[in-house]
C-alpha cells in the first residue's frame, strides 16, 4: 500500500489534490514532489492541497509542503490548504508556518479565495 | 512500579524509520501514556531517528540505529543511538525564525524540543552519539 494516495481533479482553472495517508521521509514526501512538479510542467499554477486524509506528517514533509509552496510561487501561481487535520494544525502552528500558507475549513471558501 | 524497557535496532535506511510506530505504540500503552502525548513522542522519536540514520549515520546501511525506551513510572525516557561522530546542536539555526521559515529542513529537533520535556546529546566514550529525550507524564 502507498504511503500517500493522490487523487487529481480540476475545479476551473484550480487544480485540488485530495491526499490520504501520510507525508513522511521517503515515498509520500516524494509523491506529493512529484504531483507537484508534473503539475507545474503542465502549466497548471494554481493547486489546493485537500489534506483531510492526511493524519501524519514529519519534519521532511512539512518540508516538501514548503518546497511546493515556494516552486509554485516562483512560478507566480498560488498554493493552499485544505482540511487540515488537527494534528496537522497543531505542527503548522508550532512551526509558525500556518503565518506562511493560506487554510481553509471548506473548499468553496478555498477555491474563491485564489486571485 | 519497575522500570520496564524497550529495545529497537534499525538498519540506517529511511525506510526503516517506519518501524519506529509499532514500538512507540506498544511503549505508550505499556506505560500508560495518553494519546495527545504519544502523537508528539511519535513525532519526537521519529525525528531523532530519522537524524541518526541521515546525520549520524549518513544512511550507511552497515550502521545502526539503536533505539531504548525506558518507562520510569512518571516519566518515558529515550535513547536514540548512532555510530556518528555527533554535532553541536546549538549551532541548528531556529527554523521560525523568518530568515529561515521557508527553509526546506531543518525542523526535525525544533519538533523534538516542542514535544519532549528534556532532550540532551552525549558522545558515548566508545564511539558514536545518542540523544536521551524524557517525557513527563
Amino acid at each position: 500500500m502507498a504511503e500517500l494516495n493522490i487523487r487529481e481533479r480540476q475545479a476551473g482553472d484550480i487544480t485540488v489534490l485530495d491526499m490520504d495517508g501520510r507525508i513522511t521521509i521517503g515515498e509520500g514526501s516524494v509523491a506529493l514532489r512529484s504531483a507537484v512538479r508534473r503539475l507545474l510542467e503542465e502549466g497548471k499554477k494554481n493547486i489546493l492541497l485537500n489534506l483531510a486524509g492526511v493524519g501524519y506528517i514529519d519534519s521532511s514533509g512539512i518540508g516538501e509542503l514548503v518546497s511546493s509552496y515556494t516552486a509554485i510561487k516562483n512560478q507566480e501561481g498560488q498554493l493552499k490548504l485544505l482540511s487540515l487535520t488537527e494534528k496537522l494544525r497543531d505542527l503548522l502552528t508550532i512551526t509558525k508556518l500556518l503565518t506562511v500558507f493560506d487554510a481553509y475549513e471548506t473548499e468553496a471558501d478555498a477555491l474563491s479565495s485564489f486571485t | 512500579m519497575t522500570e520496564q524497557t524497550t529495545r529497537l535496532v534499525l538498519p540506517s535506511h529511511i525506510e526503516a524509520v517506519g518501524d519506529v510506530d509499532a514500538a512507540v505504540t506498544h511503549v505508550v500503552q505499556r506505560c500508560g501514556i495518553g494519546e495527545a502525548a504519544a502523537f508528539g513522542i511519535d513525532i519526537a522519536v521519529r525525528e531523532a531517528v530519522t537524524n541518526a540514520m541521515v546525520h549520524g549515520n549518513q544512511e550507511d546501511e552497515t550502521k545502526s540505529v539503536e533505539i531504548l525506551f525506558n518507562c520510569l513510572g512518571n516519566a518515558l525516557e529515550i535513547e536514540v543511538r548512532d555510530q556518528g561522530e555527533g554535532f553541536d546542536p546549538s549551532r541548528v539555526p531556529d527554523p521560525t525564525d523568518p530568515v529561515n521559515i521557508l527553509k526546506t529542513s531543518g525542523r526535525g529537533i525544533f519538533l523534538m524540543r516542542s514535544f519532549m520535556d528534556e532532550v540532551e546529546w552525549s558522545l558515548r566514550p566508545e564511539g558514536g552519539s545518542t540523544v536521551r529525550m524524557v517525557k513527563k507524564y
